[in-house]
Parts: C-alpha cells; sequence; structure tokens
C-alpha cells in the first residue's frame, strides 16, 4: 500500500505529514461508525425478526416505544468524533494554509494542456532558467510555489508532500512545498483539463543542498555546441523543426509554447510522465506523439530515418 | 377533525375567489423561482465587480437621463395596472379597460426608451465583462417585459370580452402580480446599475 | 345556466353509481389522442418512472464500457475523447436524467394517493413537466449520439468549456439541454409545492403527512429558488460562446470561478434534493415491514427541512481548492461538518425503528434497511471530505467517485428499488415475484460493494478521477479489476430487477387492495387505483389512517368511507394550509394538448438556438407563445371567468 507513487497514506513533506494524522482520524471513525451501524443493523434484523413465510397482515402492529432515546444518545455519541474533527481540523489548517514568509526559493509553475513550465527566479535575471515537467527542490527548506494556468485549469498535487491547489486562469494560487527526506515525489494534475488530462504528471526531486546547487548550476548554462557532425546536423532539424514550438538556450530554438529542452536528458520521462526518458521512447515520441499521447498539442514529425538519427544525436548532448 | 367535516359541512367556494385559489399559489412560487434567477444575475455583477480591478466599471457615472424617468414610467404603469384591477373589483369596466390600457402603454414606452437607452450606449455587448453583464441584464429584463405585455394586452382584451367580475377575476389579479413584479426587479437592476456606482461601488 | 359560487358538498358514501359517474368524468380518452392529451397523475408518474429507468440503462451501460476500459492499466478500447464523453454524459444522465426525474415520478404517482386527492394541483403543469423532461432528455442525446456529447465532467468547469477549448457542438447542446431541462424541474418543483400545501385530504394538517412528502417538498423548494443558477450559469455559457460575451473570460474581465459558484449554488442543494425524497420513501417503507410507526417523525421531519437550508451553505466545499480565504475555507467546512448532524438523525431513527419493532424481511425491506448501511458509508466519506485540509488529498480522486457513487447509489438507487417492490402492486395491481427478488437484491447488494468499497482504496493510494487510462502502480491494477467485475454483478442485478418486472406484468400474483397491510391512504383503493384515486374524498385524523384503530391514535377517527362526493364535474377539494381545513372545491382541467403543444414550440426554439437559426427559433416561440395562451385562456369550467353581468345575476 504504500508503494503507490501517489497514494496519500504515507507523507514525507510538512504539509502532508499535518494532514495525515487527521486522515487517518477520520479515516479511523469512519470505518468504526460503519461498523457499529452494520453491527446494530444485523442484530436489529434478527433479533426479533418474523419468520418467513408468516403472513404480514398477521403481524399485530403495535406502537411499542417512541424509541426517541436511540435519536438522543446517538447524536451525543456523534458529536464527540464530529468536535474533534472541527477542532482538529481548524488546527491543521491554520499550519498548512498559511504559506511561508520566508521561502529559501521561489518557483513560477505554469500549467499547460498538458504539461508543466517551471520557472525558477533568480537574484539577478541570469540567476533564472525554465525546465519542464522536474521540479527540483533543497530538502530541509520552505520553497513557495506560484501556480500560474496557461489555458484552462488544472491542478497542482505532489499527494506525499502536499494537498491540491488548483491552477486557475486570471488568479495566482499559492502552494508551498518542504521536506526533509531526499527523493522524488509523483506529483498529477488533479483537475479534468481535456484529452490528456491522465497524463499530466510532473516529478518533485527533493535533493541535499550541494546536489541541488549542482542541478542549478548545471541548468543555468546554456546547451553545450554540437560535437560531432552527426549532432550539428541534427541540430540544424531541431532549430527547423522542433524551434516552432521549443526552446534550446544558446541555439536559434527560443520559442516557448511547449517544454524547454535545454537540458532534456537530466530529465527522468518524457511528454510529463508518459514515457521513461529512453533513446528509444524519444524517437517514437518524436515521430508518433499522436499514438503516445492522443491528442497531445505536440503534432507528429514524419522525420526521415537520417533526420531522427541526427536530432536523436543532438538532444543525447543536452545534458 | 373527522366530526367536524362530516358533521358540520360548509359551504365552500367552488373555483376560484378573488385572489384566493391555487392559481395565486402557482403564480407566486413561479415569480418566486423567477425572482431568485434575478438575484443570481445581480450576484454575479456584484462579484465581478467585487474581483476586478479599478477599471472595470464603464461607467462610473452612470448617465440617469433616460433611465431615471424611465424608471417613474415603469412604476406608474404598476400604478396603472393596480388601478384596472381595482376596476375589475368594483365592477367598472371603464377603469379596467383604461388602466390596463395605460399599463400596456407605459410599458410599451419603457421598452421604447430602454431601447434608445442601449442604442446610446457607447460600448458593444461583447467588449467587457461589464458590457456583457449590462446587456444581459437588461436584456432579460426586457424579456419579462416583453411577457409582461403580452399579459397586459390578453387581460385588457380578456377585459373587454366581459370575463370578468369582482369574484371571478384570479387570472386579472395573477397577470398584474406578474406586472408588478417584472417592475419591482427593475427597481434591483436600475439600483445596482445605476446608483451603486454613485454610492462607490466598483468605482 | 350558471353554476353557484358557493357549495356545500354532498356528503354520502361510496356507491357503484357513483363510481361509474366518476369514471366517466375523470378516465382518459383511450387511444393516441388519451396518450398524448392525458393530464392525469399516475400516467405521467408512470411514463416518467419509466423514462428515467431507460436512462438509467443507459448510464449504466456508458458505465460498464468505461469500466471495461479501466480493467486494467493502459488499456485502449476508448480514445480520450470518447472516454471524456462517456464519462460526462454518465453523469449528466445518472444525475440530472435518472436520480432526479425517478422521484419526481414516484411522487408525482403517489403524492395525491398519499394526500387523499384526485390529482395534483395543477395536472396540465405536471403533463408538461414530463414532456420537457423526455423532450430535452432527447435533446441531449441526439448530441452523444452525434458524437456531441458533453465531454467537460457533469459540472463542465470553465473555461475548458468556452469556445476557445472546446469548439464542437458538444457544450452547446449540454448548455441548452439543461436549460432547457431546468424548466421542467421548476415548473414540477412549483407543482409540488403547491399540491403538498393546498390539495391535501381534509385533516391532514402538516404534522401527518407522510415522510415522503417532507422529503419532496423540502427538495422542490430548493430547486425553485436553485435551478435558476444553474440556468443561467448555462445560458451565460452559451452566451459567451455564441456571442462574444466575457462573463468567464479572465483577459476580459470574466471570472472562472463565477462558473463554479453559480454551479454548486445549485449542485449541492440539488445533491439533497435527489437524495431526501428517496430518503422519504425508506422513513415511509420501513415502519411498514417493522409492524410500528416510524420512530421520531417529527425530528425527521424536521431534519429533512433542516439538512436542507443547511444544503444551501456549503457549496463552497466543492471549491475548497481553489485559493479561496482561510476564514471562508473554516465557515464552510464547520457547516459541511455540521450537516452530519440532521443525516445522523434519519439514521438512528430508522435503526431503532427496526430495533423496536418485528421485522418482516422482504425484499422491499432488503433494500431499504440496506439503504441505512450504505447512507453511512457515503456519509462518513462525505464527513471526511468536509475537513478541508483531508479533502485537499482525498478531493479529485477515486476516493470521491467512491463517495458519490455510495451517495447516489446507495441513497437513490436502492431505496428505489425497493419502492418499487413496494408500491409496484399498488401500480400494476400485480406483486413482484419475492424469490427473484432475493436474488435480485443480493446480486445488486454484493455486486456494488464490490465495486465501489475498494474504490475508496483505490482514492487513497491516489487514482485520480476522470482519467481515461492509467499506469500500473502498485495496488492500483487489482483494485481496478475488482471493481469491473463488481460493475458487471452489478449489472447482471439490475437486469435481473428488470426480468422480475417484465415478468410480474404478466404473471405476477394479483395484488389484494393492501398487500403489506400497510397505513397510508394510497393503500385505501383498489390496485391499481381508479382514474379518480378516491371515490370520496377521505379525512384524515392521524399518520396512520389504515392502522388508527390498531395504535389507538389520539381516539383518531379518519373516515375513508364516507366523506365528500364531489360528483357534479370533475373536482377535488383544496384545504388550507397548515391543518388541511376544507377550504374550496377544485374544478380540475380536462385532458389537454396544451403542454404538448408548449414542448413542442419550446423544442423547436432550443433546436434554432442551437443551430442559430433564427427563423426556426421565432417558429418555436410563437407556437409556444399560441399554446401558453391557449392554456391560460380564462375558462368558464374552469370558473376562471363569470362575466360582470353573470355576476350581477348571481
Amino acid at each position: 500500500m504504500k508503494t503507490s507513487p501517489l497514494g496519500y497514506l504515507d507523507a514525507a513533506g510538512m504539509r502532508a505529514q499535518h494532514i495525515l494524522p487527521l486522515t487517518w482520524f477520520t479515516l479511523s471513525v469512519s470505518i468504526a461508525v460503519c461498523l457499529v451501524i452494520a453491527v446494530l443493523l444485523w442484530v436489529g434484523v434478527r433479533r426479533r425478526r418474523v419468520p418467513s413465510g408468516v403472513d404480514i397482515a398477521g403481524i399485530a402492529v403495535e406502537r411499542g416505544g417512541d424509541g426517541l432515546p436511540w435519536i438522543r444518545v446517538g447524536l451525543l455519541i456523534a458529536a464527540v468524533p464530529l468536535a474533534a474533527t472541527l477542532v482538529w481540523t481548524m488546527v491543521v489548517l491554520a499550519a498548512v494554509a498559511r504559506v511561508p514568509a520566508n521561502p529559501a526559493l521561489v518557483l513560477d509553475i505554469t500549467a499547460h494542456q498538458w504539461w508543466w513550465d517551471v520557472h525558477y527566479s533568480g537574484a539577478l535575471p541570469p540567476d533564472e532558467f525554465e525546465t519542464a515537467n522536474e521540479i527540483h527542490i533543497p530538502v530541509g527548506q520552505p520553497v513557495l510555489v506560484r501556480l500560474h494556468a496557461a489555458d484552462v485549469i488544472h491542478s497542482f498535487w505532489v499527494p506525499k508532500l502536499s494537498g491540491k491547489t488548483d491552477v486557475i486562469p486570471g488568479q495566482i494560487n499559492q502552494s508551498w512545498l518542504e521536506t526533509e527526506q531526499p527523493g522524488r515525489y509523483l506529483g498529477q494534475c488533479s483537475e479534468f483539463c481535456g484529452y490528456q488530462h491522465a497524463h499530466m504528471q510532473f516529478e518533485v526531486v527533493a535533493q541535499a543542498a550541494d546536489k541541488f546547487a549542482a542541478w542549478r548550476a548545471a541548468q543555468l548554462e546554456p546547451a553545450a555546441a554540437p560535437a560531432s557532425a552527426q549532432a550539428a546536423r541534427g541540430l540544424e532539424v531541431v532549430q527547423l523543426r522542433c524551434a516552432l514550438c521549443h526552446q534550446v538556450r544558446g541555439t536559434s530554438a527560443g520559442a516557448v509554447s511547449a517544454p524547454d529542452l535545454t537540458h532534456l536528458m537530466s530529465r527522468r520521462t518524457l511528454a510529463a510522465g508518459t514515457l521513461l526518458n529512453t533513446p528509444g521512447n524519444l524517437a517514437g515520441w518524436i515521430q508518433d506523439p499522436q499514438d503516445l499521447k492522443p491528442g497531445s498539442l505536440m503534432p507528429n514529425q514524419y522525420l526521415s530515418a537520417q533526420q531522427l538519427t541526427d536530432v536523436l544525436a543532438y538532444l543525447e548532448t543536452l545534458r | 377533525m373527522a366530526e367536524v367535516v362530516l358533521s358540520q359541512p360548509q359551504g365552500l367556494p367552488v373555483g376560484p375567489i378573488r385572489r384566493h385559489g391555487i392559481g395565486w399559489w402557482g403564480a407566486g412560487t413561479l415569480i418566486a423561482s423567477e425572482a431568485a434567477l434575478f438575484v443570481y444575475l445581480l450576484f454575479c455583477y456584484y462579484y465581478l465587480g467585487a474581483t476586478n480591478p479599478r477599471g472595470w466599471l464603464l461607467e462610473p457615472s452612470p448617465s440617469l437621463t433616460l433611465a431615471l424617468p424611465n424608471t417613474l414610467l415603469l412604476l406608474a404603469s404598476s400604478g396603472a395596472a393596480w388601478f384596472a384591477e381595482r376596476g375589475i373589483m368594483h365592477l367598472k369596466r371603464a377603469q379596467a379597460l383604461i388602466g390596463f390600457g395605460l399599463a400596456f402603454l407605459m410599458g410599451l414606452g419603457f421598452a421604447a426608451v430602454q431601447v434608445l437607452e442601449w442604442r446610446a450606449k457607447s460600448y458593444p455587448l461583447g467588449l467587457s465583462s461589464y458590457t456583457s453583464l449590462y446587456f444581459v441584464t437588461t436584456g432579460f429584463h426586457m424579456a419579462h417585459v416583453v411577457v409582461g405585455l403580452l399579459v397586459l394586452a390578453a387581460l385588457l382584451l380578456w377585459t373587454a370580452l366581459d370575463y370578468f367580475s369582482p369574484r371571478r377575476r384570479l387570472v386579472v389579479s395573477a397577470g398584474v402580480l406578474y406586472w408588478h413584479f417584472v417592475d419591482v426587479v427593475w427597481i434591483f437592476v436600475f439600483t445596482t446599475y445605476y446608483l451603486t456606482p454613485y454610492l462607490g461601488f466598483a468605482r | 345556466m350558471r353554476a353557484p359560487d358557493y357549495r356545500t358538498p354532498r356528503t354520502g358514501i361510496d356507491s357503484v353509481e357513483h363510481q361509474g359517474k366518476l369514471l366517466r368524468m375523470w378516465e382518459t380518452a383511450p387511444g393516441i389522442k388519451g396518450f398524448f392529451s392525458t393530464v392525469d397523475h399516475k400516467e405521467i408518474g408512470i411514463r416518467y418512472i419509466v423514462t428515467a429507468f431507460v436512462f438509467l440503462g443507459l448510464g449504466g451501460i456508458e458505465a460498464l464500457v468505461m469500466r471495461m476500459q479501466l480493467a486494467g492499466p493502459n488499456l485502449s478500447l476508448l480514445t480520450p475523447e470518447q472516454y471524456n464523453q462517456l464519462f460526462s454524459t454518465h453523469g449528466m444522465t445518472m444525475i440530472f436524467l435518472y436520480a432526479s426525474p425517478i422521484l419526481s415520478g414516484f411522487s408525482n404517482y403517489l403524492w395525491p394517493l398519499l394526500l387523499g386527492s384526485r390529482d395534483m394541483a395543477f395536472p396540465r403543469l405536471n403533463a408538461l413537466s414530463y414532456w420537457i423532461y423526455l423532450a430535452s432528455g432527447i435533446f441531449l442525446y441526439v448530441g452523444f449520439i452525434t458524437g456531441n456529447g458533453p465531454n467537460d465532467g457533469w459540472f463542465n468547469y470553465v473555461p475548458y468549456a468556452s469556445k476557445q477549448f472546446n469548439p464542437g457542438l458538444n457544450e452547446d447542446f449540454y448548455a441548452l439541454g439543461m436549460v432547457f431541462l431546468g424548466i421542467s424541474v421548476t415548473v414540477g418543483a412549483a407543482n409540488f409545492i403547491v399540491t403538498a400545501f393546498r390539495t391535501r385530504a381534509p385533516g391532514m394538517s402538516l404534522n401527518r403527512l407522510p415522510i415522503l412528502v417532507w422529503g419532496t417538498l423540502t427538495a422542490s423548494v430548493a430547486n425553485l429558488v436553485v435551478v435558476p443558477a444553474v440556468s443561467l450559469a448555462f445560458f451565460l455559457l452559451w452566451m459567451d460562446r455564441q456571442f462574444g460575451t466575457h462573463f468567464f473570460d479572465v483577459g476580459e474581465g470574466g471570472h472562472v470561478l463565477l462558473w463554479q459558484h453559480l454551479f454548486w449554488i445549485f449542485g449541492h442543494p440539488w445533491v439533497y434534493a435527489i437524495v431526501l425524497p428517496a430518503m422519504g420513501m425508506v422513513s415511509d417503507g420501513l415502519p411498514v415491514f417493522c409492524r410500528r410507526p416510524l420512530v421520531g417523525y417529527s425530528v425527521v421531519a424536521l431534519s429533512t427541512v433542516a439538512t436542507m437550508i443547511l444544503g444551501f451553505g456549503v457549496w463552497v466545499h466543492h471549491m475548497f481548492a481553489t485559493g479561496l480565504p482561510d476564514l471562508g475555507l473554516a465557515f464552510f467546512s464547520g457547516a459541511s461538518i455540521a450537516i452530519v448532524v440532521p443525516s445522523a438523525v434519519a439514521v438512528f431513527a430508522w435503526i431503532a425503528t427496526i430495533w423496536l419493532g418485528r421485522p418482516v424481511v422482504t425484499t422491499s425491506f432488503l433494500f431499504f434497511s440496506s439503504m441505512i448501511l450504505l447512507f453511512v458509508i457515503g456519509g462518513v466519506s462525505g464527513f471526511m471530505t468536509a475537513s478541508v485540509p483531508v479533502d485537499w488529498q482525498l478531493t479529485d480522486t477515486y476516493f470521491v467517485v467512491a463517495h458519490l457513487h455510495y451517495v447516489l447509489i446507495g441513497i437513490n438507487v436502492f431505496p428505489v428499488v425497493g419502492a418499487t417492490y413496494f408500491w409496484f402492486p399498488k401500480i400494476t395491481g400485480r406483486m413482484l415475484d419475492e424469490r427473484l427478488g432475493r436474488w435480485n437484491f443480493w446480486t445488486m447488494f454484493i455486486g456494488f460493494n464490490v465495486a465501489f468499497l475498494p474504490m475508496h482504496l483505490t482514492g487513497l493510494l491516489g487514482m485520480p478521477r476522470r482519467v481515461y487510462t492509467y499506469d500500473a502502480y502498485p495496488g492500483w491494477e487489482a483494485l481496478n479489476l475488482l471493481t469491473s467485475a463488481g460493475s458487471w454483478v452489478f449489472a447482471v442485478g439490475v437486469l435481473l430487477f428488470l426480468v422480475n418486472i417484465l415478468r410480474s406484468l404478466k404473471v405476477g400474483a394479483l395484488a389484494t387492495q393492501n398487500p403489506w397491510d400497510a397505513p397510508t391512504l394510497e393503500w385505501s383503493v383498489s390496485s391499481p387505483p381508479p382514474p379518480y384515486n378516491f371515490a370520496v374524498i377521505p379525512t384524515v385524523a392521524s399518520r396512520h389512517p389504515l392502522w388508527e384503530s390498531r395504535l389507538g391514535e389520539d381516539q383518531a377517527l379518519s373516515s375513508l368511507d364516507r366523506g365528500m362526493l364531489l360528483d357534479s364535474g370533475k373536482e377535488t377539494i383544496a384545504t388550507s394550509a397548515l391543518d388541511a381545513a376544507p377550504d374550496m372545491i377544485l374544478e380540475m382541467p380536462e385532458d389537454s394538448f396544451a403542454p404538448l403543444v408548449l414542448t413542442a414550440g419550446l423544442s423547436g426554439l432550443f433546436a434554432g438556438l442551437l443551430l442559430i437559426m433564427w427563423t426556426v427559433v421565432a417558429i418555436g416561440a410563437v407556437l409556444s407563445a399560441a399554446g401558453l395562451l391557449l392554456w391560460l385562456w380564462p375558462r368558464r369550467e374552469l370558473r376562471e371567468r363569470a362575466s360582470a353581468a353573470e355576476a350581477a345575476h348571481g
């Protein structure tokens, strides 16, 4: 049970950890209530049931007791967990609803049909960069997430770290992430957003401070110049074909309507969690995204075999 | 209870008498539902007005030149309808005919002026959420005015055909109630669109 | 000749000549003419029930197809668009075209019989309500069949529903269809309200109403004031799509959350509207099989009303994740937790009724009593989502899907099937088969729980709702397969229900007047009831007119055989709102084509709006106006008119 990457019956982040005991409490109360009611029903029906085959009109109608004590006692007992839940809810709400005043990092995340753009701000423009679908954060520090919608409503959810915050056009909602445990945490769009709502995932990678700093430094770099002739031919195709939508910093490909490819190979998955980032998957994705993720805004490319090998050779260098 | 009903049967009205009848309840429930519709329309205005930045209100000082007299005209037509109903109640058919005729004409006048008011606006329906709200809300009201005019015309016709007496006039009372409703709703629409900007809402 | 304005109704006892006289006045004409013009509430009720069950079948087939797609990970039986239209149409069908109309159907059929009246307050409005329901259902399904079904879920959030992201006719069909259907719900609600307050049998004061009447009355009051919210929302959406308005368009000062507020102001009360009458069925049916009156009648009736009042104040709990201010969250969270209390009252009342009674286990009883458990399961999962922080994890996962199916199937379908077993003899004159009934119950009960109980866990393991496919994460695969398997078992159960109905219609045992020895007025007339329901208007002196000699209720003495005859026309009695004292003699309308004509006009109007063909719109509007004018034309026989001259002579 604990291994489902989207399950929230175990928690790794501060917000999720605040919520989890309350979830278990309400869940336990709920199960207990169901069991008690089931037993009461079962016993109640069997206790004085009329043997089958007896005509109903033959059973005398009786007023019996007025039964109101059942309702009174029942409500009194019910009031206890209700009141406890109400108080506990307010306590947890106070703990998790307030965004941190001094976040170590501020991320601007823009949800698109069907991927996530991640913008890392810095003190100066050169310290800023874009990436997509994979969010790295340092452990032990609060990270503020500002949520922007590029098109329709989406919802930002990393179950192990934090509950959902909707991403709504026209307003900037805020969420925050903080965890002590390094690791990869799966995120998922959780408000229906069209054809590929199912394939709109992302990952949060929590890293020790030094590793995070190294990753960040690497991401700030532009793409390396192609080292081989084949890669150079690949770059040409990329600038001709992919540049209509994608950006590869350091080249003439500078469009921003699709995921930034500058460090594509540093990411674990493709197409917002649809595929693992392997050379075979990448080739298949470039040629036929409509088969792998029908309705995706990426059109099929129909590259020649040569072009495809060249492009793959180039993309391979984007580390 | 049983004994009462069975032992002392009393004279009961047959069918609707005066305002007394289930048709009155039917008209009341449907008007309640219509009123709710306008509550939601006005909710849209206040919600968008409250959530938008300044400048959303395209007319911070709406012109009352046409709207205020027109409002009074509509209220006067309500008075005329009331006058007509009194005519039916007191067996004065001429009074009823004059009342309904006047109410109809004044309602028609209101609609005509409202069309002028629409034309005088410098913005189209699709400019912003404010313009959409303005035209759709007043448009919804106009649709109710049109229905109300049809009702008044029917009452005028039926009165001319001498259908009603002081006792048998539920239809008249229900129709007049509807016309009062259309007028009362306008007071809310008018207050919202023409007066609250002066009170500072969304300005 | 002029009928008098006042009359003292003749009282007397039933006789064969009297019945013959009433029959001639009340019977619907045979053949096509009668079929299209009838205003008999029983006929209309049966049509509502049959139509709603057809939609239940359609929605069920849609569900089964989806469960095939979801039986395993990464299946590709359906394209994403097909899946999206299927789940949206499934929701629309079950919530709008089944769950509410089925209850309207039962209430339509039963109310006058429960209330001791000869028909609803406005029989023609009743027919109109049905015809529009049928027409709007067809309208919506024409969209689905032509590939233009809704594709944004039943709550249809903008901006995905706006033209920019959804250019097809899908959302136009849905928007206009819902506005159309809204007319049916609204006029139906108005009719129920007036019927409940004004056409009860003499003596049936408010504290003697069956709980089913309380449930439908409460739901109707709610519908009357909240349906305009959703009709408006859909209309504004259509304006945005077709005429470039900007209500929901962020770029021009619109707000996408405006949609959510309007929708849920309607949506949450609506959820109560489609369970409260069903809870009323249980409150009325269960005691019959426990051989005692319901425990805590007054508190149950009050809690019905209280649920709805609180229900108006909880809509924001559907919007907890939208970034609202903390204070608002706290308020709506508290209100949503508090709403558990009135529901708990009903549960304890039912359980106490069983404990203090002598349960006779029939199929009907099984459905009613098992509903209590399903209600509690659906209730506690709802209570969990009322806690804002917990909801931030639970919402939009399969946990919520499980919750809402426990609510809708548990608190609507199970009571409705139970009610069918209970009232089928009254409606058709034949009993449903009890042996097949047991099979029917256990297959449905087991299938339902196998399908939906594990789904809570699927949700806790993080599976988001509304995904057309999923990866094989640990736990998901087996749970989804189990759910799919359970759904098939459940479907077999529903099929057995259908078989039982079709078979029993032909060969079921003949039903007596009161096969369950039940206490309320509908069981005092023949099965099926005559067109005029009651040959003499009953006079009611207690909550249980047919049990009162055995219960000794306040030495009550209801009079069923002797009462007002009301046979000088198509007449019934109107009574005062609270105490039900006789108030006036109502002249009831004859069968009429006006409702059908008006529906045809409105259908044309909406079809024209869909296709933006103004000529068609105009023709539809003129036809509607003409139909309405003819309908409302004051009629002498209904005593809507009498000239001053006549009055002077009278």
